[in-house]
């Protein structure tokens, strides 16, 4: 076997070597300018809402803003006292949580663990509809039928939402119980299973309490803190039925199958494997279904009454309330833009406060992902 | 070959883009809720008599209409309130001469709910009950309820009116609902047994009970005598003068004829008395 000086070069030549070093590098540098872009144009919208916020802060300073529930911007002298719209948006917004957040999660862990395929690839589409559904369509929806429905039938429908919401809350308050008994201490000393059925027996009896109570609710005014969390809730659900479906199905199937080998029932192993594997997701899908709450804004104007008022008793849902949305709407027309009035700055400091929550709830959502990154890898 | 067909199409796409914008004339009007209507009423007529005139009516509030025409980004300004000094200011700071022609007659009707046995009202209790010393209507003889009170948000002409008129520039209570145009308002009191609201008198029909202030009913000789003691001016701003023969005067120029006197007629506002001078 003698070789003959046949050495195929495998190597590119250099002139080809450095074109495709530059065409590589190019590639890089226009990926980097897009990114640099919508980066830049974050940068660029947080930039002029601070210069345009600032005029504000120079005007009127913020403790009156932060501090007074006194809002009359165009009264003379003009109120500022912005305490009764924070508390209006954290209302409704919460409300609508409590409402999506069960809801939702349970539909997940339908969706993912329970519906045959043929089924979820019939339901998952119709819950994704929801998502596609214009918001002032929500708003005109909530306005003109919504609200008119809660001045009449209010109680059967506060009834149906207790139904609808407290099933999968007291379901997940009875697992919780569950879990913490199955623990430690109590399973040393042998839980008893009593004392599961006694705290299943005092979840339904409320459930119950709460039925009969809200049957006997008069709503005066159908445009309410009650009418825009419904309402809200239902735009919130795609996004966390989706985010939370996606993360049930990223629990790998071997988690699913070592639960199995061990001799775990299907209930057994979602409830207990599954969930708690996957709970860095559903918190990211709490955290976006809430953004999505917080800052919508065709909804709240329409149907929130807004009054800018803290409802008595604080707890109050029946009661027209005020977000920070639906005030940068209604007010920016009458707003002096020329003459630079407080009026019109004190608008874009809301704009600032939105943003900063929704910054907040960005990087929380991103600790926690990535907290149970680091915890598995 | 991929050149010319691309240069091809840019061309013809830039042509017909071009072609577009000269294919008539055309009329932005914005502004208040209240001469909305009138305003759109004008406008439907105009372009079914001239095909190639296009007239976009926007209803934004009389703010919104004050704040466009100082920006130029409309040539009519329907406003159901008078100009304000900084407007006027601002407006002359950008070289626009804002000049004001009265199109119509309106009364703020006080309206409340068909099922409401309310027999009047003067405007010291309407002024009680938005400032939230009246909180039950039975204390007005009515029934039972917690008076739900609705109100044009600030952006407004409607609510400075009400609010110079009537609450002599107080503020309201707090629970007071704020809604987006005078037909909302018209919807809410319908749908709210308990409901106080007011709007234009154009948004009065058969499913609210207008309410008769101070003894007079909001009809169109009371406002036009001025015995309704809530009548208003509904107003249309330009930048200067519109020249004579162009659509924009026939457009501002129509509430005198008296085609234009029946269309204000038919949409329920109160048309100028002849010989009136705008």
């Amino acid at each position: 076997m003698h070789s003959t000086n046949v050495t195929p070069s495998l190597l590119l030549s250099t002139r080809s070597r450095r074109r495709r070093r530059l065409a590589a590098g190019l590639g890089r540098a226009v990926l980097f300018g897009v990114r640099a872009v919508s980066a830049g144009a974050v940068i660029l919208i947080i930039g002029f809402i601070v210069r345009d916020a600032a005029p504000f802060v120079r005007l009127c300073g913020v403790r009156e803003f932060f501090c007074s529930t006194q809002w009359y911007p165009a009264g003379t002298p003009a109120a500022f006292g912005a305490l009764a719209i924070f508390y209006g948006t954290a209302l409704v917004t919460v409300s609508a949580a409590l409402i999506a957040v069960p809801v939702g999660i349970a539909a997940a862990v339908c969706l993912s663990e329970m519906l045959p395929f043929g089924a979820r690839q019939a339901v998952k589409p119709v819950v994704e509809i929801l998502a596609a559904i214009p918001s002032v369509v929500y708003g005109f929806f909530a306005l003109v039928v919504v609200a008119p429905l809660l001045q009449t039938h209010g109680n059967y429908l506060l009834a149906g939402l207790v139904v609808i919401v407290g099933i999968p809350l007291g379901g997940g308050v009875v697992l919780l119980t569950g879990t913490l008994l199955g623990r430690g201490a109590a399973r040393r000393r042998g839980a008893p299973t009593w004392l599961l059925g006694g705290v299943t027996a005092v979840v339904a009896a409320l459930l119950l309490a709460a039925l009969w109570r809200c049957l006997q609710v008069q709503v005066d005014s159908g445009t309410n803190a009650l009418n825009v969390a419904m309402i809200l809730a239902i735009m919130a659900l795609p996004t966390i039925v989706s985010v939370a479906e996606d993360a049930l199905q990223a629990v790998g199937r071997d988690l699913r199958e070592g639960s199995y080998a061990l001799g775990a029932s299907r209930a057994q192993t979602t409830l207990h494997v599954v969930l708690p594997a996957a709970t860095s997701g559903l918190i990211a899908a709490i955290i976006l279904g809430v953004m999505r709450a917080v800052g919508e804004t065709m909804v709240v104007w329409m149907a929130s009454g807004n009054a800018a008022q803290i409802p008595a008793p604080w707890f109050n849902l029946m009661a027209p309330v005020r977000t920070l949305t639906a005030t940068i709407a209604g007010d920016m027309g009458e707003a002096d833009q020329v003459t630079g009035s407080a009026r019109y700055h004190v608008l874009f400091f809301m704009a600032l406060c939105l943003l900063l929550i929704a910054l907040i709830c960005n990087i929380v959502s991103e600790i926690v992902i990535w907290r149970k990154h680091k915890a598995l890898g | 070959m991929h050149t010319k067909t691309i240069t091809a199409t840019l061309t013809a796409l830039a042509l017909s883009a071009v072609m577009a914008t000269h294919a008539g004339d055309e009329i932005v009007v914005d502004g208040s809720t209240t001469v909305g209507p009138i305003a759109k009423a004008f406008a439907e007529h105009l372009m079914s008599q001239t095909p190639a005139l296009r007239i976009s009516v926007s209803e934004s509030g009389s703010g919104n209409g004050a704040k466009s025409l100082i920006n130029g980004a409309c040539q009519v300004a329907t406003m159901s309130r008078p100009m304000k000094p900084q407007e006027t200011l601002a407006a002359q700071v950008k070289g626009i001469n804002p000049v004001a022609h009265i199109v119509a007659m309106d009364g703020l009707p006080i309206m409340v709910h068909p099922s409401n046995p309310l027999k009047g009202l003067t405007i010291e209790q309407v002024r009680n009950i938005y400032f939230g010393r009246i909180n039950n209507w039975q204390f007005l003889g009515g029934p039972n309820l917690r008076i739900v009170r609705i109100s044009r948000d600030t952006n407004s002409g409607t609510f400075e009116c009400f609010s110079e008129m009537v609450m002599n520039k107080t503020r309201l209570a707090s629970n007071v609902e704020y809604v987006g145009s005078n037909g909302a308002v018209r919807q809410r009191v319908m749908n709210t047994p308990a409901a106080i609201g007011y709007a234009g008198l154009g948004f009065v029909d058969a499913t609210v009970k207008a309410v008769p202030v101070n003894g007079v009913m909001p009809t169109a000789a009371t406002v036009l005598d001025s015995s309704y003691p809530l009548s208003r001016p509904l107003f249309m701003y330009t930048n200067g003068e519109p020249a004579t023969g162009t659509f924009l005067h026939a457009f501002l120029t129509l509430c005198q004829t008296p085609k234009g006197k029946e269309l204000i007629k038919a949409v329920g506002f109160v048309p100028l008395a002849d010989g009136v001078q705008q």
